[in-house]
């Protein structure tokens, strides 16, 4: 284990050695110690690596991770694990604003609750809350699953596409053309699985499952009330 | 008997037959009227300035002898590695899925030729424009349709797109005929959906997150790259300002001419300002930032000719972006297809149905029939002939006015033609040392 002490070391030079360490595919451990909030913490990472944060971060930690695996032993500022490609980015207390928005593929496991927005855009990544979601979350959410262990904010999955939505608590309102759907088997193995990844305490037959009615999907004058 | 003199039928000004055949259109459908392209009514123009010429108080340069440089360098200011241009004219952003890969493949040939950079766009970068475009600008958009961390790397710049032209304030529409397998695919989305651009980018909102977005882009990509801010014509003096504030190394600016591939006409007519009235403003916020040519400007919206490029550059712009223009170079709205257009319901110029993917010249389209017709080597040779002729003319005029380089012409080599280019232009009415708004007046 490698520590970079953030007190002393730059933000450059903790995310070139970093970002030297993925590359080189060594699948070493690194320990990040006082970033006091610092934005792009760990960005960029491309390769098998693992990356413990001990401390709470600013904006946009873990931005595009490939591969890596970035646990923060605290809170995460907006934009946490934005457009994420693979991997596993684990926060262990709260995310602010735009958690995993654009999210490609991996995991973003979040112990806490996460504010707004949390999933926009996503295309294809995996979200975990263990807690509450903010408002307009899984806003035209293309790909991916989002799971929710608590309650979710106003305007759930508002103009959504394909995104598979999970939520076990109360849903404050629904977005446009989001609606709740039958929970089949497949989803309950999908479910199953994702919970089981994130080492969440939850059964999947408690969640219910939303998702995009498809009436936006080809712009129809009669809708145009839904907007 | 004779007849009763009668006036003449007379057609109404407010009430014209265009006016009218949009009421019914409207009538008829109950929607509103979506395009391409960019504004097409007649607002204040390059048109309307004029160069002085050397004469007795100025040394012009010989034509055919002396040297008028036209090399520009892009991203001075934090990137490690600037981009080099041999001329200020640059190909804007257009996405594949609005062009099809052929016309992709063209532009970055014709750029590469003639020593200059062209853009990705919506839905992410194709292998046709990395693979034949030298140097490629790789548009960062609300929507990050196949944005990833590869494409940014290998980029040679990054223009983070807040605004366009054509739309300033407005995302994006691509309608589901153009949605083809390929395009669904990079875009993460479903066959044949319409696909919504977002308006807004998910994970910002203002220039303070802008600013740390830019850092997190520049610690990804090793502060390597040029990072530009694409602004629309709405209020470019804070616009750019803000711009400069968040970081950016070069601001691209586009006015209301410059064209998108779908949206609303009211929209494209009714919003945003004039290519000429940005200018200035532009120029004015980064003197007064002390960034003037350290954050370089580029200008984009209705460039056709090396006198358009020749005026931009003396309002104070480092270098222009043309997509129009390049598409007519490509050959769109060519007159051998007007049969094809009148078959459409349109003739050739004003074909703008671009979104709905039937291009007779194979451009603006995702048919693999319709796109054979364009032959990416020649129309590559076209785009790379028609730079060349306008590096030429902006070369000639420079010359003409005594300067070395292009890049020293100035708005004293101007006059404006009008009051309103001459208050936009800030250059004298033709015969007077007056503009409105000039001060001590």
């Amino acid at each position: 284990m490698t520590t970079l002490d953030m007190s002393t070391t730059p933000l450059r030079e903790v995310n070139v050695t970093l970002q030297e360490a993925a590359k080189s595919q060594s699948n070493s451990a690194y320990e990040i110690t006082n970033p006091r909030g610092s934005h792009a913490v760990a960005v960029g990472l491309d390769g098998p690596l693992s990356v413990t944060i001990k401390g709470s971060t600013g904006y946009y930690c873990a931005g595009m991770n490939k591969s890596a695996t970035v646990r923060v032993e605290g809170s995460t500022g907006p934009g946490v694990a934005e457009n994420m490609m693979s991997g596993e980015v684990v926060i262990e207390g709260d995310a602010s604003q735009y958690a995993g928005a654009t999210g490609h593929g991996g995991l973003l496991n979040i112990k806490g609750n996460a504010s707004s927005r949390c999933g926009i855009s996503m295309k294809g990544i995996d979200i975990v809350v263990h807690g509450n979601i903010g408002h307009m979350s899984a806003f035209m959410a293309q790909k991916g699953n989002l799971v929710v262990l608590g309650d979710a904010g106003d305007a759930l999955g508002d103009s959504l596409y394909e995104a598979r939505l999970f939520v076990r608590g109360s849903v404050k309102s629904l977005g446009a053309d989001c609606i709740e759907k039958e929970m089949r088997p497949e989803h309950i193995e999908i479910l199953k699985d994702l919970l089981a990844k994130a080492g969440a305490d939850a059964k999947p037959e408690e969640f219910k499952r939303y998702g995009s009615a498809r009436k936006l999907y080809n712009f129809n004058i009669d809708h145009a009330d839904e907007y | 008997m004779d007849k009763t003199p009668q006036t003449d039928p007379r057609q109404s000004w407010t009430f014209s037959n265009s006016v009218n055949s949009e009421i019914r259109r409207a009538a008829a459908t109950g929607i509103y009227d979506i395009r391409g392209g960019g504004a097409k009514r007649r607002v204040p123009h390059f048109d309307d300035l004029l160069f002085l010429g050397a004469s007795m108080s100025r040394y012009p340069l010989e034509g055919y002898r002396e040297k008028c440089d036209t090399s520009v360098t892009l991203g001075t200011r934090f990137a490690k590695k600037p981009i080099e241009l041999k001329i200020p004219i640059t190909i804007a952003g257009m996405s594949f899925g609005a062009l099809s890969g052929h016309a992709k493949e063209a532009l970055g040939r014709g750029a590469t030729m003639a020593g200059t950079s062209t853009t990705t766009g919506d839905g992410g970068m194709t292998e046709e424009e990395r693979g034949h475009s030298e140097k490629l600008v790789y548009q960062y958009l609300p929507s990050r349709y196949g944005m990833n961390p590869d494409d940014l790397r290998r980029a040679d710049a990054i223009e983070i797109v807040v605004g366009q032209g054509a739309k300033p304030g407005g995302g994006g529409m691509l309608l589901g005929q153009k949605i083809t397998e390929r395009v669904a695919g990079m875009r993460d989305l479903p066959v044949g959906i319409d696909q919504r651009s977002a308006c807004r980018h998910p994970d910002w909102t203002g220039p303070d997150d802008l600013e740390i977005k830019i850092l997190e882009i520049r610690e990804i990509t090793g502060w390597e790259k040029p990072i530009y801010i694409k602004i629309g014509g709405a209020r470019p003096y804070y616009d750019t300002a803000l711009a400069v504030k968040a970081g950016a190394d070069v601001v691209v600016l586009d006015g209301m001419q410059g064209g998108t591939a779908a949206t609303q006409d009211v929209f494209i007519e009714h919003v945003g300002q004039p290519t000429l009235a940005c200018i200035r403003p532009a120029v004015q916020a980064l003197q007064d930032l002390g960034m003037h040519r350290e954050v370089q400007l580029v200008v984009s919206g209705g460039m056709r000719s090396g006198a358009d490029v020749a005026k931009a550059l003396a309002l104070g712009a480092d270098a222009v972006a043309i997509g129009t223009a390049a598409l007519i170079a490509l050959g769109d709205n060519d007159p051998k297809w007007e049969a094809e257009y009148q078959a459409l319901g349109t003739t050739t110029g004003a074909y703008d149905d671009w979104h709905e993917g039937r291009d007779p010249a194979g451009i603006t389209t995702q048919d693999p029939e319709l796109m054979k017709r364009l032959d990416p080597t020649a129309a590559g040779r076209r785009l790379r002939n028609y730079l060349n002729v306008m590096t030429l003319e902006c070369q000639t005029i420079a010359r003409a006015c005594g300067h070395n380089h292009v890049h020293n012409l100035e708005p004293e080599d101007l006059c404006a033609l009008t009051m309103e280019a001459a208050a936009m232009a800030q250059v004298p009415l033709a015969g007077t040392n007056w503009y409105p708004g000039k001060p001590g007046f």
